[in-house]
């Protein structure tokens, strides 16, 4: 089987032509490495667990942000040459492997979970499972980075100064969502995490090997929260007469904050 | 945008960025497929609604044209058009309705999606580059807009209802006076193929205004537990089903809603007959 691997870093590269071996049951990941044995000792390619559960072997293959250890050669034409490069919205390190460092800087500016006080008195809480079930989707993320690779708003136009990304607005709705939580992130979904920037393409839900339905189930729910909280004018209406009232929730988050 | 602590990603690589895909796959088909679906609904609809006649055929009433505020057949709520009306504007019963399922699917979140990539090229497809280089998101006019989607979804629900009344008067068939026994004309009861499909209209209609993301926010995803609340969980448990198959029904429902009034407007100009089932 003939394959174009991109072989480069930041400075640039090329697709290079290779050809190997396959049988029956081979993933891309597994003709990556057979590449690498046979004719391409210096291949770069960042892999981990081959099971599809460490999400480090992202990459694009045919145009299709996909993990290489889950992507089946036998699913892919037979008749022409498998194009793997490395993702597109994070800058290469070498050959397949990108810096997604980027990523990592981000989930910091989230703000962490933030419990309410303990139910009882050993500092426990009491939650029972339905109460958790919605977020415990966004659990299930393996941080491939491939809804991120995918999102236009990042890939296309390069926003990562301006917009977290479809992964951390899972990550957002996994606390925001959380009944336990008592932290309000929705300003800073607006302003410097950029929900806004999302026009709920669902390309992230398409490539996400874990079937998180991403955009439906989280980037939705937030841009709701975010109408409620900043464009919803009878709510406003409503938040400004019961933040009269002393004591109330309204109030108590407008003195805090 | 607000100060960010967010940082800029250098990615130099020009050589990978230039290609428009490296996608085999026939990526432009559903783009093309919704691009004519909608500008055919809209080109048709828009048609529809300006022609303000053959919009009624017997107990049957056109969802393009209800609730008929003032016209001239007998659904007309208020009777025919008032006097005080400018002679020189055109009117159609339509045009004083339809913004609002309109406005309603503008700002629905599957059809933002669905526009975005198939009118805008924003983007044409997934890992697909873009004409623009420019991108707002929905942060600015007019795209903000969209946030208020939650009020058309309430006047569509108006709507609906209304809908939902004329499909139940569509089994009510005027029987004309001395046909069939007493002297003054009633009606009776009857199922023609077009009181079927005014209710499937509805029906339909249902299934994708009952599932909008807006609903399931109100009806419970607004709250982070609820666990003490069994009804809105119920509601929101209904609501969180039918949005999962939100596309199939905004499809079906646009094309049920444009048969609806293509059927009573074939029936009216006699170019249909209408079956009496029962």
């Amino acid at each position: 089987m003939q394959f174009r691997i991109w072989r480069g870093d930041k400075s640039g590269g090329d697709f290079i032509p290779y050809e190997t071996e396959v049988t029956e049951g081979m993933v891309v990941l597994d003709a990556v490495h057979q590449i690498q044995a046979e004719s391409a000792n210096d291949l770069a390619v960042r892999w981990n667990c081959k099971a599809g559960k460490c999400g480090s072997c992202s990459a694009e293959i045919n145009g299709h942000p996909k993990l290489m250890c889950m992507t089946k050669l036998s699913d892919l034409p037979p008749d022409e040459p498998v194009k793997i490069e490395p993702m597109r919205s994070f800058p290469s390190i070498r050959d397949l492997v990108t810096d997604v460092s980027w990523n990592f800087r981000v989930k910091k500016q989230i703000k962490q979970f933030k419990p309410r006080k303990p139910d009882a008195d050993d500092g426990t809480w009491r939650i029972q499972q339905g109460e958790v079930e919605r977020v415990q989707e966004f659990r299930k993320c393996i941080e491939c980075f491939l809804c991120q690779d995918v999102c236009h708003v990042l890939r296309e136009h390069h926003l990562h100064d301006q917009f977290i990304g479809p992964r951390y607005l899972v990550y957002t709705a996994s606390l925001e969502m959380h009944p336990l939580d008592t932290e309000d992130r929705l300003a800073e979904l607006k302003q410097a995490h950029g929900i806004g920037f999302c026009n709920i393409t669902k390309c992230c839900t398409s490539v996400c090997p874990e079937d998180i339905t991403i955009t439906d189930n989280a980037i939705i729910p937030l841009k709701e929260r975010v109408v409620d909280e900043f464009y919803d004018p009878i709510v406003k209406i409503y938040r400004k007469l019961t933040s009269l009232v002393p004591g109330s929730k309204a109030q108590v988050r407008d003195s805090s904050g | 945008m607000a100060t960010s602590e967010l940082v800029q990603v250098d990615l130099p690589d020009k050589g990978l960025k230039a290609r428009v895909t490296a996608r085999r796959d026939w990526w432009w088909i559903p783009q093309a497929l919704t691009f004519l679906g909608f500008s055919s609904f809209l080109i048709y609809g828009n048609w529809a609604a300006w022609q303000g006649n053959h919009y009624v055929y017997g107990p049957y009433l056109s969802p393009f044209y209800s609730p008929e505020l003032w016209g001239n057949s007998p659904h007309a709520w208020f009777g025919p058009l008032p006097q005080w009306y400018p002679q020189f504007l055109p009117y159609s019963p339509a045009l004083l309705i339809l913004w609002i399922p309109g406005l309603f699917r503008l700002t629905c979140y599957y059809y933002r999606g669905a526009y975005y990539k198939a009118f805008w090229a924003d983007p044409p497809g997934c890992t697909v580059a873009e004409p623009r280089k420019k991108f707002r998101g929905e942060n600015s006019f007019p795209l903000i807009w969209q946030n208020i989607h939650r009020y058309f979804l309430f006047l569509s629900l108006g709507v609906l209802a209304i809908l939902i009344y004329d499909a139940f008067q569509a089994f009510w068939f005027e029987v004309p006076a001395g046909l069939s026994g007493p002297a003054e004309s009633h009606t009776e009861f009857g199922i023609g193929v077009g009181s079927l499909v005014l209710l499937t209209n509805c029906v339909l209609l249902s299934l994708y205004l009952l599932g909008c993301h807006s609903l399931r926010h109100l009806t419970g995803g607004r709250l982070d537990s609820l666990q003490r609340k069994p009804i809105r969980k119920t509601c929101y448990e209904c609501v969180s089903g039918l949005n999962k198959r939100h596309m199939r029904w905004a499809w079906f429902s646009l094309f049920s809603v444009g048969f609806s009034d293509l059927y009573v407007r074939m029936c009216s100009m006699g170019i249909w007959t209408d079956m009496r089932l029962f």
